[in-house]
């Protein structure tokens, strides 16, 4: 009743849309593909931007699109962030945030204050778009569609046109939107670090087709994951700061089934933080390893296995207490070691990032 | 300086300049915008009837003209059972002549400018809850101010320079279809050189005025980005 569920089916020229979803109606649910997937085109059919020839679109219980039913895009409660922020030229940025606020029903004065302050923008106001740089811009081109008020959030891979600065210049405010938007966020990216960061939920696409949906970190950690990850195969786990030990500049993060050393990074103790851990990171041991340069080393016992992309490697699943960890090794030395479901192993982690 | 028939024909030629211009306005607009937008088999045969006063001969769309809105026309047998008598040889048939004959003058400019905005910034204006019309005058019209000018601009002038749909048309009434172009005819057959020069003289620093101005202003890019 308060999701959204969507059925498209859209017939191209040499590309097809055919989905059949339900979205979770709060949290930020990443839509993860690569290019040509369909997650544009998707998130595209959600804002009435692309009518499909067939469809049907119900937002928390209301039609916006059926057989009887085409609800156009400006009466939809929705907020959209393009690809590159699309300011309007011939305005400047307060000019801009006022544009949508104006013809929104829903949209108060306080939505527009809160949206110019959470993206850090008040300083820019009475700029026009073409002085403001990349970054910048697309701050303010979120804050435009936050000002709306809108019911649900859709942004269509909002850091893609930006440098790896930009990016990092950025990501903190979605960090801070994941944070505190009451509302639902679609959010398309190629990027599984964003998704790392900011998804609760993810919806991997591929050929026009949704090939894997579920929350983000049971997703993360299955291993029959149908798209490619390469080197970015990994887990996410939700945890707290524990303990920060100023002497060594490290912070202790407490998951369910462990802790694990990582750089402090001024995050205050008991905040809560998500790590990912990269498949290639974690080795595995099946005695208790001699002291090492390696600070994290747990105690697991292997659940499962599976392929990994290339031939030679092999992906290992390892339970520890109540999560899961994905380690990434060679087919030879699980042969060597008789790794197999059941198997108790002493999983050492070289790199754990951080995020807020 | 110039005789009172000579500034008499220049009003006249503004006259006409001007409602042929706000008439395309408001006609050339929808057009242009159709053209831009759609990618209908029709936008091809359209675009070609648009452009067809750019390589026919005056006398051509003249005579056509003269056919549909005489008395035997269509759109003559029309005018008259209205009351209205026919256009031939009337200023406002004139009018209707000339926004025929200026038609892509204005519509091309037009139809240039609306391309360049791209689909981008109404899909935007959209998603900001403007409605297709509201989008149209909040953001398609500023986008394409510079596109506007430039074709009101060539439309006015183009229409002060016509001489043969006008001879056609409207022949050669004194302060009814005597344009200045005509005057100028009447001018150089009388033999009067020198009252030809004069008005040929404004006519040249008129129209080179006009180019001045358009080449010489700082193109804008009009981006919705």
């Amino acid at each position: 009743m308060d999701g959204i569920n969507a059925r498209f089916k859209l017939d191209w020229p040499g590309f097809t849309l055919d989905v059949d979803l339900a979205l979770p109606g709060r949290g930020v649910t990443a839509l993860f593909g690569h290019s040509g997937s369909g997650k544009t085109t998707l998130l595209r059919c959600l804002a009435g931007l692309e009518r499909p020839s067939h469809g049907r679109l119900e937002f928390k219980g209301k039609i916006w699109q059926d057989e009887n039913t085409w609800l156009p895009t400006h009466q939809r409660p929705i907020g959209y962030v393009f690809q590159e922020a699309s300011l309007f030229a011939h305005l400047n940025v307060l000019g801009n945030l006022n544009f949508g606020l104006k013809r929104s029903a829903t949209a108060q004065r306080v939505g527009l204050e809160q949206a110019i302050e959470l993206l850090g923008i008040g300083h820019l106001l009475a700029r026009k778009p073409d002085t403001l740089s990349g970054g910048e811009r697309q701050r303010v081109g979120i804050a435009r569609a936050l000002a709306v008020g809108p019911e649900i959030l859709l942004m269509d891979e909002p850091l893609a046109a930006l440098d790896l600065k930009r990016k990092q210049e950025i990501l903190p405010y979605l960090e801070r939107l994941h944070d505190e938007l009451a509302i639902p966020v679609i959010y398309v990216s190629h990027s599984p670090d964003e998704v790392a960061r900011l998804a609760d939920h993810i919806v991997a696409m591929d050929g026009g087709r949704v090939v894997a949906d579920g929350p983000l970190v049971e997703t993360l950690a299955r291993l029959d994951l149908p798209i490619r990850l390469g080197e970015d195969v990994g887990v996410v786990l939700d945890a707290t700061v524990g303990t920060v030990d100023t002497e060594w500049h490290l912070a202790r993060v407490d998951f369910a089934g462990g802790s694990l050393w990582t750089r402090d990074r001024g995050v205050p103790t008991g905040k809560h933080v998500r790590v990912r851990v990269l498949a290639r990171d974690v080795s595995l041991a099946v005695h208790h390893p001699e002291p090492s340069s390696i600070q994290n080393v747990l105690d697991g016992t292997v659940e499962s296995m599976g392929d990994d992309d290339h031939p030679g490697l092999l992906l290992v699943r390892v339970q520890i207490g109540a999560s899961q960890l994905v380690a990434r090794l060679t087919r030879r030395s699980a042969a060597q070691l008789g790794i197999a479901p059941g198997l108790p192993v002493s999983v050492q982690i070289k790199s754990v990032a951080l995020m807020e | 300086m110039l005789t009172d028939s000579d500034l008499q024909a220049i009003w006249l030629t503004t006259r006409l300049a001007g409602i042929t211009t706000l008439i395309l306005l408001l006609v050339g607009t929808p057009i242009a915008w159709r053209l831009a937008r759609s990618r209908s088999w029709w936008k091809g045969p359209l675009g070609a009837v648009v452009a067809l006063p750019l390589v026919l001969p005056p006398s051509v769309l003249g005579f056509y003209l003269l056919l549909t809105m005489g008395p035997h026309g269509p759109v003559g047998q029309l005018t008259a059972s209205l009351g209205l008598g026919t256009l031939p040889f009337t200023f406002w048939g004139l009018v209707v002549a000339s926004s025929f004959y200026s038609l892509p003058f204005m519509v091309q400019p037009l139809q240039s400018a609306f391309e360049s905005i791209g689909e981008r910034p109404l899909e935007v204006a959209a998603t900001l809850r403007a409605s297709p019309l509201d989008t149209f005058f909040s953001v398609v019209l500023p986008l394409a101010k510079p596109g506007f000018i430039t074709a009101s601009v060539l439309t006015f002038a183009h229409t002060v320079g016509e001489f043969g749909v006008v001879l056609m048309i409207g022949g050669n009434i004194p302060g009814v279809t005597r344009v200045a172009s005509v005057q100028i005819y009447d001018h150089v057959e009388a033999m009067e050189y020198a009252d030809a020069h004069r008005l040929a003289a404004v006519m040249l620093i008129f129209s080179f005025t006009v180019l001045l101005a358009m080449y010489t202003r700082r193109p804008k890019p009009a981006r919705g980005d």
